[in-house]
């Protein structure tokens, strides 16, 4: 492994990754915040309808939701595996890792795909012929529903792009030190779509099943 | 030149006292700051031959007296400006309620006896009066400067604000909340006069019917009679006796029949429905103007004290 | 001693700065860039003041006065204000104080100038094909529902410039953690630094907020429905939380670093250290943290419950120490030093002034029941002018002035700068403390048309305006005359400490010949005998 390419505003590559690091948390940070709008529209009106909520929360497919949630768990865990392998600079075994994690992420597309094919068919769109009609509330669980899941779709979709550029660098061999970096803050931005949607999942899918 | 509004209200003084301490304050504090910033600037201009050097200064007393003593004052006036905003938000018992519907861009009021009049509000003095305001459309504020008060007036709920004024006389009603075009043509006068020029007002000017037998008619023409009403009644509740009293929920949980929950009922009825019953109940939103709503409020209102016979209320 | 010349000579092309990773030019380029929003700001302002000279509405209409109103506010705020001291001057002296060669991130710096260009373009056209009249706040549901201007191009400008503030705090962030010289600890940090760092924390914290919100209220104007729509049981309350827990803060952006402009130059002309050091520092921090939980008080009026608002009340009782710390800190540094008045310190002295003028009126809007009347009046509108021109555009100019001899290596006319100090603090408060008044009558804002007993403030007000405008245009005339035929500017002109003075005026491409090592405090004058 040959050294990575030293940025002329650091003295040494442990300052420039330190960097790095440091600014991909503080992005996920302002990540954090931004869907924080989201999540605290939703506690609070759930708090204040807790009727129109409770019916509209049991129409989620909890089906795909779930599976949803196992794919995306399982591909944290390729993609730690894959961050792993690149500091150890074993590139074959990083770029199957990292593709395993991109399947597993194209899969939670199309499930979602599919979810969202059947909630339109459910009438689940807020609007004019929404399903739950006298429930105005559920309207606005709906609309938080189609929100919060199509951001995340937004970001997953990004972080597929970010993976695919690492795995065609570790594929055409320019394995470079900081090609490993790159790897880890990738894995960083996956953690954070999958811890996303360890919120999304039971907010959306579970708290309101057993009223 | 006028460098004080008028002061026509009994909230007023003591919403001024409040001002005029801070305005207190503020100068003891400029003078702090800058009678000895002027007298630094002077004697330690660089041309000046003073002595320099640096005596020992007890630096952190310093910085805990001028963090802790601002503190101690602010709390004061902290726990003052709250408990006088309380008496602003919270009208007494025997207030008399005057409704008030905010629209792009002009305000219409609805009195108990019928009277309703466009951008002026007649109110007797000397006695305190509590505003229902609701919003047609987009949030509106209504403030009366002369009174010192001011709320704003939010689509689908409702907000009330209260007074008594002091001085006969007519003061401005401004619009304070941004709303769209005309905002700034959307002001009235208030009009506050003697109890018994009041009530001379009142009847010289009223429509024959008051807003509660006005309820009474929206009642039957939008078909609410055909449930809440008759002998026959199982499939809604009858609302006589119903205002103001403890309504039990399908969920267990126990609402009070007040203005907001009523309100809610006529425009959501599935969101609270009352225990018993299934929900039936058509959605009126969009069918009705907010003075209709309280037209329909103040006829339910006005069966609070009916009883019913062999029902149950 | 350095072969490659000064950044200025590195390249006269157009690329040479429209690719430029050099954060002193990418400095440039955002004064260029916010000078024009300036202008197009001040222009709606004058629109507006020359409207209420008389109380009729009779030279707009009103529709054409709220699209003033608000492409004031906007520009102002946000494409202003907001990148006025982070953007141009702490892009262009927070690597010199560091001691760095530039920002972490010199590419994702000029990528932040490039959004903030493609977001003020986007506002320029919203205003340019038709304006927009929600006012710069954009309540539901007004924006959502009722306005038929051009909410969502606006809307679309905020947010992409927001991802610029966004970045822009990052990269100052991450390079005062991780870029300092060698011997420049955190406590011997410039109090510039701190402010910045403070700064930077709520753009990182605070912006994704407002562009969350934004988002929800276009998808609810496109869609027709959404959650802050009350015939679904929406709250348009809530969006106001929402908007003021970014906007709130983001007024903190609008003050916070000017503080750390005053911190420099009050030692260096005065030369001493900062009296209380520790405590001007941490003051920055806990106006930051505080400032993040006192948004309610925007909102007192708004049928917020009443025992939130008293919460609100307490807390923004409380943000006002440590900035009340922070002024008896500076008086306290007057003591005994070596005082003299060139333009810098002028400026400085009227931004004290104005600059607790305004916080003590923020006071009066904290008591609860004094807001009761106030909120919406001109009272507020005096009192965030008193801290926003007051406060960040005085110490803006005083920065601009300060290190002028720095960024173009030539001294602007001293007299002729300190005339135009004269004339802002004058014409300032001529403009804005009949205001005060106003407010107190009870004359609401956003009104082009006025009950006629109002007269008198106005016509003073806009008086005061006209002395204001001098005291922009002097400068912006003699500085620009200065950068071809100023006098040549030493290193250290005005015999600071601090890096950025430890290098050639205008410095290197890469700052310094050697990575300078620190080796003492901050603000370490030689000490004061007689």
């Amino acid at each position: 492994m040959s050294e990575g390419i030293l940025k002329e505003q650091f003295d040494s590559l442990e300052q420039q990754h330190d960097a790095s690091r440091l600014g991909l948390w503080l992005f996920l940070a302002t990540e954090f915040l931004f869907f924080g709008g989201l999540f605290m529209g939703f506690a609070v009106y759930h708090l204040v309808y807790p009727l129109g909520f409770a019916a509209a929360g049991k129409l989620t497919n909890l089906w795909c939701g779930s599976i949803n949630a196992a794919l995306l768990l399982t591909s944290g865990l390729t993609m730690a595996l894959g961050v792993n392998a690149a500091q150890r600079s074993r590139a074959p075994a990083a770029s199957r890792w990292v593709a395993l994690t991109m399947l597993l992420g194209a899969a939670f597309l199309a499930v979602k795909g599919v979810e969202y094919a059947d909630d339109i068919h459910k009438h689940l769109v807020p609007g004019a012929h929404f399903a739950l009609a006298n429930q105005p509330p559920a309207q606005i669980y709906f609309w938080l529903y189609w929100t919060m899941t199509g951001l995340h779709a937004v970001h997953l979709l990004i972080g597929l792009g970010l993976l695919a550029a690492v795995w065609l660098k570790v594929r055409r061999g320019r394995w470079i030190g900081a090609e490993g970096a790159a790897t880890e803050l990738t894995g960083l931005y996956w953690g954070f779509v999958d811890v996303i949607w360890i919120f999304l999942y039971p907010l959306l899918y579970l708290i309101d099943r057993h009223t | 030149m006028k460098f004080f509004p008028e002061s026509a209200s009994t909230i007023a003084p003591q919403s001024d006292a409040i001002f005029f301490a801070l305005i207190a304050l503020s100068a003891v504090v400029l003078l702090i700051i800058f009678g000895p910033m002027l007298y630094f600037l002077v004697k330690y201009r660089r041309t000046n031959r003073v002595n320099r050097k640096m005596p020992k200064l007890p630096t952190m007393a310093m910085e805990v007296t001028w963090t802790v003593i601002p503190m101690i004052l602010m709390m004061g006036l902290y726990a003052w400006a709250s408990e006088v905003y309380f008496k602003e938000e919270r009208p007494p018992l025997h207030a008399m309620e005057i409704d008030v519907v905010g629209k792009q861009w002009m305000w219409k009021v609805e009195h108990g006896e019928g009277n309703a009049e466009i951008n002026e509000l007649h109110v007797p003095v000397g006695q305190a009066v509590k505003l229902t305001l609701a919003s047609q459309d987009v949030i509106h504020s209504f403030f009366i400067p002369a009174f010192r008060i001011k709320q704003d007036v939010v689509p689908g709920r409702y907000t009330s604000e209260w007074f008594e004024a002091t001085k006969p006389g007519i003061y401005h009603i401004f619009c304070s909340q941004y709303c769209g075009t005309s905002h700034a043509q959307m002001v009235g006068e208030v009009v506050a006069m003697e109890p018994a020029a009041y009530q001379r007002w009142l009847t010289e000017k009223s429509p024959g019917s008051t807003q509660a037998e006005r309820g009474a008619r929206l009642f039957r023409e939008l078909g609410c009679s055909g449930c809440h009403m008759g002998s026959t009644v199982v499939r809604a509740p009858r609302l006589e006796g119903v205002y103001g009293k403890p309504v039990p929920l399908q969920n267990g949980e126990v609402a009070v029949a007040d203005d907001a929950y009523l309100r809610d009922c006529i425009l959501m009825p599935a969101a609270r429905v009352p225990g018993g019953y299934a929900p039936l109940m058509p959605s009126f939103q969009g069918r009705v103007t907010e003075d209709e709503l309280f037209a329909l409020l103040a006829y339910i209102k006005s069966l609070a004290n009916v009883k019913v016979e062999g029902g149950q209320p | 001693m350095n072969d490659e010349g000064n950044y200025l000579e590195a390249g006269h092309d157009l690329k040479s700065w429209l690719l430029t990773t050099d954060h002193k030019r990418i400095g440039l380029l955002y004064l260029g860039s916010i000078l024009i929003f300036f202008v197009l700001a001040a222009f709606a302002a004058a629109m507006m003041r020359l409207e209420l000279l008389t109380p009729q509405g009779d030279l707009l209409l009103s529709a054409d006065y709220n699209k003033m109103f608000t492409m004031h506010g906007v520009l102002m705020v946000w494409f202003f204000l907001i990148p006025s001291i982070p953007s141009v001057l702490g892009n262009f002296i927070v690597p010199l104080m560091l001691g760095a060669k530039d920002l972490a991130f010199p590419k994702l710096n000029l990528l932040s100038w490039y959004l903030f260009i493609i977001g003020g373009i986007l506002a320029l056209y919203a205003i340019v094909v038709g304006g927009v009249d929600t006012g710069w706040t954009f309540y539901t549901p007004y924006s959502t529902t009722y306005s038929n201007t051009h909410v969502l191009t606006m809307a679309a400008g905020i947010f992409i410039a927001g991802f610029s503030s966004i970045l822009t705090g990052l990269n100052f962030i991450v390079s005062i953690h991780k870029l300092r010289a060698p011997g420049l600890t955190w406590f011997r940090l410039p109090l510039f630094l701190w402010s910045i760092y403070s700064t930077s924390l709520i753009l990182v914290l605070a912006t994704p907020v407002l562009a969350m919100t934004l988002t929800l209220m276009a998808i609810e104007r496109v869609w027709g429905i959404g959650i802050f729509n009350p015939a679904l049981g929406g709250d348009p309350v809530l969006f106001q939380h929402l908007f003021w827990f970014y906007s709130h803060p983001a007024v903190y952006i609008m003050i916070l670093p000017g503080m750390g402009v005053t911190s420099e130059i009050i030692t260096c002309f005065s030369r001493k250290a900062i009296f209380g050091y520790a405590f001007v520092a941490f003051s920055s921090v806990a106006i930051a943290v505080l400032g993040f939980l006192v948004w309610g008080h925007h909102m007192f009026v708004s049928s917020m419950s009443a025992y939130a608002g008293t919460v609100f009340s307490l807390l923004s009782f409380l943000v006002a120490v440590p900035s009340a710390i922070k002024v008896f800190n500076w008086t306290a540094t007057l003591y005994r030093g070596s005082i003299s008045f060139e333009t810098p310190m002028l400026y400085i002295i009227g931004f004290m002034a104005l600059f607790s003028v305004g916080g003590l009126t923020g006071i009066f809007l904290a008591s609860l029941a004094v807001d009761v009347h106030l909120h919406d009046t001109y009272f507020v509108i005096a009192h965030f002018h008193y801290i926003m021109v007051g406060g960040m555009v005085t110490t803006f100019m005083a920065g601009l002035h300060f290190w002028w001899p720095k960024i173009t290596g030539r001294m602007y006319p001293e007299k002729l700068g300190q005339l135009a100090a004269v004339i802002l603090f004058v014409g300032f408060n001529l403009t804005f403390f009949p205001q005060y008044i106003l407010g107190y009558l009870g004359m609401p804002r956003r009104y082009h048309a006025y009950p006629p007993e109002f007269q008198v403030y106005n016509v003073l007000s806009t008086a005061g305006a006209s002395i204001l405008a001098i005291g922009y245009l002097l400068p912006a005339v003699y500085l620009f005359w200065s950068w071809r035929h100023g006098k040549v500017a030493t290193p250290n002109p005005w015999g600071a400490t601090g890096l950025e003075w430890k290098t050639t005026s205008p410095p290197p491409k890469h700052n310094f010949a050697e990575t300078p090592v620190v080796s003492e405090p901050a603000y370490h004058y030689p000490p004061l005998t007689d």
